[in-house]
């Protein structure tokens, strides 16, 4: 044990020596935003408002940056976290990020949250090439380097859970009837269109039934009653939490059990599985790429454990069944890493070649065997899911890791 | 009737507002209007672009001043004649790819019919319950944008991204200035209308019904018509500064016109003084500046400190930015005097 120790702290030293050298030789480059001491990242998220809940990502991006800079920083400079609040609202999304960029002077702004704040905000930063990156939202249209150049996602897209979906289900059942229901916008339109590119040519054979609804409806179950009557014996269920917890409830009112495949967005065991009913949701399935801050299976895990002693350290009295908080932990390590890449070169064109050139990064919330990559034409780092099941309270993972890279438009 | 209508009918909707006091002297007009042409000259492009935006949202607050100062009707639906203006002018854009300069009166056009229309069975109506039926519009127009049947144009929840425009005839402006001295033109105009509005023949029908309905009514002025007409500018103004709105953030999606805009705008409209005109670019600059402040102080609690400072304002301040230059006015008379 000890020896182990020395070795790791000689080689420590050494890279720390190398390290120093290289750097005394590297020229450094800054862009607006970086110097010797500092490296200025903005970022929008809603504290306030609709989509409030949100706002406990940017706390915890905003707290591990504070660890990263109590640890002595990224290469010897601080990180400082601007965060601003757009209250999900695009011209207020458009008002921060101009502030960031022509007042703040950041040098990128991270992990901004929302589909709609983003498309706002996009073109903007394009053209005055600042990097938006890491952006918050599942759609699939960020993943688009040659029209965008300055942006990339970070979650998995919602067409590629889809299309792990399909790919199960062409793999364990492939003479399945499914029957999709999806929330009429971008987001259940999303995984339409992803699972029918899984399935390809077997998409118009194997769908027998595709039903939306619209998330003003108070209640779906004249939709499911529709899609019962069709008999399909597989139920593909593309919609958000609470929805996803009244389409669980009646199937089982029902007494029909088909096998039900949830989003990801909507596997939330507090949100929907416990208000749906323990006994109706057990067997139903979903994909997962982070590990669940509230399972005991990971109590064990040294990742988790870094997590969990982060959070009681920077974030005391946190809610670990909150997915924010594994989510946004995620995100900054992830950026913690380009940075740490990019060296003494902190130019805007460094910072995206960088988070274009990730191999097998590992954040330490991710789920064993999920990895992200990156390159010049892939800017969809996550792009890997695992297939779990509920069982009893919580969700079991089986299976191998699967990926459903979406190639960009 | 019951006490509880006779109160609703009995409450005076605004407090009667002379007519000369709507606007500035010229004095203190030239001062102002120097003041936006100068500043901009010396600022960075992020302060331009919140100033154009002051402009846009002043011209908004205007809209309903000239609805609830001038003709005393209330409207917590601005955010929907707002949004139908952004869209008008962003669907023309960037579907039929007109000039953004064109757009405007249609965008102004298009609402003005859409606020008219509105108007009429909103005649039926008064006070807290007009307040309620155009809150109801203000509430549906988001998801009317999201519909399916619009979603070609409209580009559903994802919105429609606008292109700004450069400064033409080569000037050496950036986009920003350009655009701000665009949309200090176009607000100086329709400022200069809408004071020579209120001034008018059609003017005074307004404030002869917010004083009084039935003795407008006997003198002559045709009650129903005038207020579906106040309707009808409210939103066709409001329309035009959604347009610019629209070309200023380059982005319009059903996200950004929700009540919560509808009730900034009311807000703007009280805090610089119902009935005012001038004052709907300090109650502008209230919108949009105050919650960042308040951001300032606590990110967590933003939310209740803007409510903290919105009720000092209320409380110190009852009637407003136009209460504060009062005061001025009489402080500088006495300065004279000595």
């Amino acid at each position: 044990m000890r020896s182990t120790v020395r070795i790791a702290a000689i080689s420590a030293a050494i890279v720390a020596v190398a390290a120093t050298s290289t750097a005394a030789f590297a020229q450094k480059k800054y862009d607006t935003g970086a110097s010797d001491t500092e490296i200025k990242v903005g970022n929008i998220i809603p504290y306030s408002g609709p989509a409030s809940a949100y706002g406990v990502i940017g706390k915890t991006e905003e707290a591990y940056f504070k660890m990263i800079n109590d640890r002595g920083g990224i290469n010897g400079r601080k990180v400082n976290f601007v965060s601003y609040d757009d209250a999900y609202s695009p011209p207020k999304a458009v008002e921060q990020v101009r502030k960031l960029v022509e007042s703040d002077e950041v040098l990128l702004v991270f992990n901004p949250l929302g589909t709609p704040s983003n498309t706002a905000i996009q073109k903007y930063l394009n053209s005055k090439k600042i990097p938006q990156l890491f952006v918050a939202t599942g759609a699939t249209k960020w993943n688009d380097p040659k029209n965008f150049p300055w942006t990339m996602g970070w979650q998995p897209s919602y067409q590629s859970e889809a299309q792990i979906y399909a790919k199960w289900l062409m793999k364990e059942k492939p003479d399945a009837k499914v029957a999709i229901l999806y929330q009429n916008d971008d987001f259940g339109k999303d995984y339409l269109k992803g699972t029918k590119d899984g399935f390809g040519a077997k998409a118009a054979s194997s769908i027998i039934m595709e039903e939306s609804y619209e998330i003003s409806e108070p209640s779906i179950d004249s939709h499911i009653v529709k899609i019962k009557a069709a008999n399909p014996d597989v139920l593909l269920i593309y919609t958000t939490p609470k929805f996803g917890a009244q389409t669980i409830k009646k199937t089982a009112e029902l007494g029909w059990k088909p096998l039900q495949i949830i989003t990801n967005v909507s596997a939330s065991v507090g949100s929907v599985m416990q208000p749906a009913g323990f006994d109706n949701a057990q067997g139903v399935l979903s994909a997962a790429y982070a590990k669940d801050g509230a399972d005991p299976q990971w109590a064990n895990d040294p990742n988790m454990k870094k997590w969990a002693e982060f959070l009681d350290k920077y974030m005391p009295g946190a809610d670990k069944t909150d997915g924010g908080y594994v989510y946004g932990y995620g995100a900054a390590q992830t950026l913690a890493k380009v940075l740490e890449m990019c060296g003494d070169d902190l130019t805007r064109a460094n910072v995206m070649k960088q988070a274009a050139s990730l191999k097998d990064f590992t954040p330490d919330t991710l789920l064993p065997g999920v990895k992200i990559n990156t390159s010049a034409t892939d800017f969809a780092p996550i792009a890997q899911l695992q297939m779990q099941r509920f069982k009893g309270q919580k969700w079991e993972l089986f299976g191998d890791i699967i990926s459903g890279d979406v190639p960009s438009e | 009737m019951s006490a509880a209508e006779e109160i609703v009918t009995e409450a005076p909707a605004v407090e009667a507002v002379p007519k000369r006091a709507m606007t500035l002297g010229y004095g203190t007009s030239l001062v102002v209007l120097a003041a936006l042409i100068l500043i901009p000259l010396f600022v960075k492009n992020f302060i331009i672009f919140q100033m154009t935006m002051l402009l846009i949202y002043a011209l908004a607050v205007m809209a309903l001043n000239i609805l609830t100062g001038g003709s005393g009707q209330f409207s917590l639906g601005q955010s929907a004649f707002y949004a139908v203006g952004a869209y008008t002018s962003a669907i023309l854009m960037e579907h039929a790819g007109m000039n953004y300069a064109l757009t405007l009166p249609i965008a102004g056009i298009v609402c003005f019919g859409f606020g008219f229309l509105f108007g009429q069975p909103a005649l039926r109506l008064s006070g807290v319950y007009l307040a309620l039926a155009t809150f109801a519009l203000a509430t549906a127009m988001p998801q009317l944008l999201k519909l399916g049947y619009f979603e070609h144009w409209t580009g559903g929840v994802q919105g429609l991204v606008v292109t700004k425009p450069d400064a033409p005839f080569g000037l050496p402006m950036s986009q920003d200035m350009w655009l701000y001295y665009f949309t200090l033109a176009v607000s100086i105009g329709i400022y200069l209308a809408s004071v020579n509005l209120l001034r008018s023949r059609s003017g005074r029908a307004f404030m002869a019904i917010r004083d009084n309905e039935i003795a407008a009514s006997a003198m002559g002025v045709d009650v129903a018509l005038y207020k579906t007409l106040a309707f009808g500018v409210s939103a066709g103004i409001t329309g035009v500064a959604g347009g610019l709105g629209a070309i200023a953030v380059q982005f319009v999606a059903p996200d950004g016109y929700t009540i919560q805009l509808a009730i900034s705008l009311f807000l703007g409209m009280v805090v610089g003084g119902v009935g005012w005109l001038p004052g709907s670019i300090v109650g502008s600059a209230f919108i949009i500046f105050v919650p960042n402040i308040a951001e300032g102080i606590s990110k967590g609690l933003s939310g209740a400190v803007f409510g903290v400072l919105l009720f000092l304002v209320i409380f110190l301040v009852p009637h407003g930015a136009r209460q504060i230059a009062i005061i001025a006015q009489q402080l500088a008379a006495k300065f004279k005097k000595n």
